[in-house]
């Protein structure tokens, strides 16, 4: 651990494995960002300087027009997503005390789909409304897991299970509004419920921005402390003086949102918020809830997966959550192998 | 109530006969029932974890006579539903080391949680120096009251000296996250339990023993006056046992309260200077173990014959269960 002190008896203790981690990822998620711009959809090949030009405002016009609104919303959609949902995930996973403790596992993110399925199959509605029908569905998701599973703290396979069930329940749910839904608006729900990045313009990423702006504070400099006292169980953090059930109230409360958001702007993107905490931890290496150096990764993972969904098949786009369903699946298996090995499930 | 205090068990120390004349001063300051008015900092808030120098005056006594920070006022304790004890009046004598026994499911953890603000009572209040605990801020009380409880979780991958540090959470902020005082105090109560060796070293891979002292260190680094042990001795074998229970007979005469729940009535009679004996969710007997630890005391609260003799060791009670009558015998 280092500090940094002030003559006026200021203290910020950081650990510089952590730092460089978020660094890293940060930095990666630039570079993957200007190469995403450069060659991104569409037939507008643009050269790694062009980008950067541009997006510096010293571009012409042309160049102007497919960066800023064309190209940047989409990478900027790919950032954040990927940002708050590894957030929340790293949130989920920590006060669960348990790596499948994920939004993904408890049914968070398909209740964020039956929101939006809701949205656009009964009312037709377009983006905002969708948004809206995702956080809704995203936060009595939360209701609900809370009221079957909360009772006498939240930790351990109660929840997991419990939320393995509503994830199955809500499926079903899914699957049956996609049958009431007029064939146009079905292709649009399982294109959104996939996870897809594309054609994501502004109207996307500014609610989730907007969300982000006044959760990240919440979170990050008023929980993040005490979460990590909330890590030696509920006693030992309740002793240190944390007020348990607020805090961890608050924090799942942002997570919900954060993940429902994410989900709004660009489908629930799958296992992102289940494996980027987890790379996170493995790469810096340091207990607590990583939540930092989770975002940092989260976003880069996004843009890095968004980016090979472009190019892996020349001339045909996956959408995202393709990507990250492959390599999270994946990654979730190995995970369950692992725990189980160690005995932990 | 400041009768039993230091006076009981452990004597014979340098520091033991200190603190009974240091007790014997702070009669005179004020009246018996002045509520005590140092807040968490001014106590123990300087000098060193163990080892403190009787004369500093920075001990918990300043300016008080009744010598009771803690207790409880007509206590009902319950869970959900199911009450546990009625009516518990419970003073802590200050500088105690005060050891709560009985048998299982008596209500003594419940007791300690109550006590720790852990469980709020149905009726009733806990005092902490004359105030509801549940109407101090968490992090005041945090700062004057340490518990350490039975079920802790280390995080995976998580170093001694990361552990202990986590003491210090009551006294930090947001731009005031590790200051010098933070790691003066966390190298000390590593120190004075023992563990500093071990500062580099994941806590999963210690023994049992050792992870004790550890989660104990934490405590300590929290600098608190008072501090509460929910069983501490469980799950160790007899010589980590009596090592932990050492330990918190050092921090008693550093000038701590202690409280502890134990199972083990010798132990509890050997290091106790104030023992509460409780069954059925109410107080049987309290008071200095040489005169509360009988025969029939055990026979009642344990349903256990039993004769007690003097511990060849330390002169205290020492409880031998009578012999199984064999049938036909």
């Amino acid at each position: 651990m280092s500090v940094i002190r002030t003559g006026s008896g200021h203290s910020i203790a950081f650990r510089p494995r952590a730092l460089a981690v978020g660094l890293g990822c940060l930095v990666v998620a630039a570079v993957s960002s200007v190469f995403a711009i450069g060659s991104g959809s569409g037939d507008y090949p643009m050269t790694t300087q062009q980008v950067i030009d541009t997006l510096l405002g010293s571009g012409n016009p042309a160049d102007e027009f497919i960066v800023n609104d064309v190209r940047l919303p989409r990478v900027v959609t790919a950032l954040l997503v990927g940002g708050a949902l590894a957030l929340g995930g790293a949130i989920f996973q920590s006060v669960v005390r348990n790596p499948l403790g994920s939004p993904d596992v408890l049914g968070f993110t398909q209740g964020a789909a039956t929101g939006a399925l809701v949205t656009i199959v009964v009312f037709g509605s377009g983006s905002a409304a969708l948004a809206a029908g995702a956080v809704t569905g995203g936060l009595a998701t939360g209701l609900l897991i809370y009221a079957l599973a909360w009772r006498q703290g939240v930790h351990g396979y109660r929840l997991v299970l419990t939320g393995i069930g509503i994830t199955a329940i809500l499926t079903g749910v899914n699957g049956y509004l996609l049958t009431r839904a007029q064939i146009t608006d079905a292709a649009r729900a399982v294109l959104w419920m996939t996870g897809s990045l594309n054609g994501r313009g502004w109207d996307d990423a500014v609610p989730l921005l907007v969300a982000m702006a006044v959760l990240l504070p919440v979170v990050l400099f008023g929980c993040a402390r005490a979460m990590r006292m909330l890590e030696m169980g509920d006693d030992a953090a309740f002793s240190l003086g944390v007020p348990v059930e607020r805090i961890r109230l608050t924090v799942l409360a942002s997570a919900v949102l954060l993940v429902s958001f994410g989900a709004a702007a660009a489908g629930p993107v799958a296992f992102v918020a289940l494996t980027a905490p987890q790379v996170a931890k493995r790469m810096t290496r340091s207990p607590g809830p990583n939540l930092v150096p989770s975002m940092c990764t989260g976003a880069a993972l996004l843009v890095l997966a968004d980016l090979a969904a472009q190019r892996v098949f020349e001339g045909h786009q996956l959408p995202v959550g393709v990507v990250t369903g492959v390599l999270g699946g994946g990654y979730l298996v190995w995970l369950l192998a692992t725990e189980r090995k160690a005995g932990r499930i | 109530m400041s009768d039993a205090t230091g006076t009981g068990g452990r004597t014979g120390t340098g520091e033991g006969r200190d603190r009974k004349t240091r007790n014997a001063d702070m009669k005179h300051p004020a009246e018996p029932g002045t509520v005590r008015a140092t807040g968490p900092d001014t106590a123990l808030g300087t000098g060193p974890v163990l080892a403190k120098d009787p004369g500093s005056g920075t001990g918990t006594g300043t300016g008080t006579g009744t010598g009771t920070r803690l207790g409880g006022e007509g206590l009902t304790l319950a869970y959900d539903q199911r009450t546990i004890a009625r009516d518990l009046e419970i003073a802590v004598p200050d500088e105690s080391f005060t050891v709560i026994i009985g048998p299982n499911a008596c209500g003594k953890s419940t007791l300690l949680r109550a006590l720790s603000r852990m469980l709020k009572p149905a009726a009733g209040r806990v005092l902490l120096d004359g105030r509801d605990i549940h109407a101090l801020p968490p992090k005041q009380v945090a700062r004057t009251l340490g518990l350490l409880p039975q079920s802790s979780v280390a995080p995976d991958g998580i170093s001694v000296s990361d552990l202990v540090a986590r003491g210090r959470y009551p006294h930090q902020g947001l731009l005031r996250q590790w200051s010098r005082e933070d790691e003066r105090i966390v190298a000390e109560s590593m120190r004075a339990t023992g563990v500093a060796d071990l500062a580099d070293r994941y806590v999963e891979e210690l023994s049992g023993g050792q992870r004790q002292r550890v989660w104990i260190a934490m405590a300590l680094a929290q600098e608190t006056p008072l501090l509460l042990l929910d069983e501490p001795t469980t799950y160790l074998d007899i010589a980590h046992q009596i090592e932990i229970l050492d330990l918190c007979a050092g921090l008693h005469e550093a000038g701590r309260t202690v409280v502890a729940v134990l199972h083990d009535l010798n132990h509890a009679a050997r290091y106790a200077t104030h023992l509460v004996a409780m069954r059925g969710g109410s107080i049987v007997a309290e008071g200095r173990p040489s005169e509360v630890l009988t025969a029939d005391l055990v026979r009642e609260v344990f349903e256990l014959p039993c004769r007690v003799i003097d511990d060849p060791e330390t002169g205290t009670p020492l409880v031998i269960p009578a012999a199984r009558v064999r049938v036909g015998a």
